[in-house]
């Protein structure tokens, strides 16, 4: 697994704190800011995204006797974080998920696709060129019911495998793949109006 | 007369993809993921792949889906690399607080 967001790379179980305070105290320090940004990330909320990172930072001391180093002590971490922040989004009220749909391709009787003409689009490249794109960007991701942005944020941002987000969300891994293509299919449509040139 | 242009073009691709190893588009849609996760092989990508040489909507189309994730892994990845979360003092001294009570 490989983690996008990860200043470095993975830690080691060596890198694991040994007990000491000093030790405890440099472990917090240097693994805090990823885990807030993820946790930020899923939760939309600052304080809630705090929350869950203090919590998750107790379920993992007091695992760390039992981390058997399977898997990279990194791996461990962020899936502790991922667990804590939806549990929390859980207890939230239930969004509507029937706003996708309207976002999703659309075809005519034939199957044949119901495409707006793409005269001269922008490309990617320029347009995160432009100061506003990214936060832009980040919004109408934000604005997708979480059920669907959930799963784009850890396949697409996070790069967790299909099986991995199937089993931390506890559905099947078809279906994971089916939320991930309406997800990305909708964010094609809500970024259409920035990728044609008249947005912003 | 641009739309009424494109319904005369609808009607005929419908009647294309009637033909042996055509698909529509809407079945093209159900091959998307698997295709840039590089799980078609043999007959199915070369259908897929026969299906966007002949199909100018589904090739524009999945331009400005690889164009949307793009934007979207450089907004949430990139930004965060380049500007590393600044890290709150009062959550390290909380997370440290609560270590010293158990
Ligand atoms: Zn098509």
């Amino acid at each position: 697994m490989t983690l996008a967001n990860s200043p470095e790379q993975s830690v080691s179980s060596a890198e694991l704190p040994d007990g000491s305070d000093q030790s405890i105290e440099s472990f917090v320090r240097s693994h805090t800011g990823w885990m807030l940004s993820l946790a930020k990330r899923i939760l939309r909320d600052d304080s809630d995204a705090e929350d869950a990172v203090q919590t998750a930072f107790a379920n993992i001391f007091k695992n760390l006797q039992a981390f058997d180093g399977r898997s990279t002590a990194k791996t461990w971490m962020h899936r502790i974080v991922v667990n804590q922040a939806l549990m929390t989004l859980r207890k939230r009220r239930p969004q509507s998920e029937e706003e996708i749909d309207e976002l999703l391709p659309v075809f005519d009787a034939n199957g044949c696709r119901i495409e707006d003409d793409w005269a001269n689009p922008e490309t990617p490249e320029g347009l995160l060129q432009r100061t506003q794109t990214r936060s832009h960007v980040a919004r109408l991701i934000d604005a997708l019911p979480d059920s669907h942005r959930i799963v784009l944020i850890l396949r697409d941002i996070e790069e967790l495998s299909t099986a991995d987000v199937a089993e931390q969300l506890n559905i099947t891994e078809a279906n994971v793949k089916v939320r991930l293509h309406r997800a990305r299919a909708a964010l094609k449509k809500l970024l259409e109006p920035l990728m044609r040139g008249d947005a912003l | 007369m641009i739309t009424r242009r494109k319904k005369v073009m609808r009607r005929i691709h419908g009647a294309m993809f009637k033909l042996p190893l055509m698909i529509t588009c809407e079945a093209f849609e159900d091959f998307i993921l698997a295709y840039l996760d590089g799980e078609l092989k043999g007959k199915q990508k070369f259908i897929f792949e026969m299906h966007l040489g002949v199909c100018r909507e589904c090739r524009d189309y999945l331009r400005a889906y690889k164009s949307s994730m793009e934007l979207t892994k450089a907004t949430l990845t990139n930004s965060e690399n380049a500007l590393p979360e600044t890290v709150p003092e009062d959550l390290v001294q909380a997370v440290l607080a609560a270590r010293g009570q158990v």
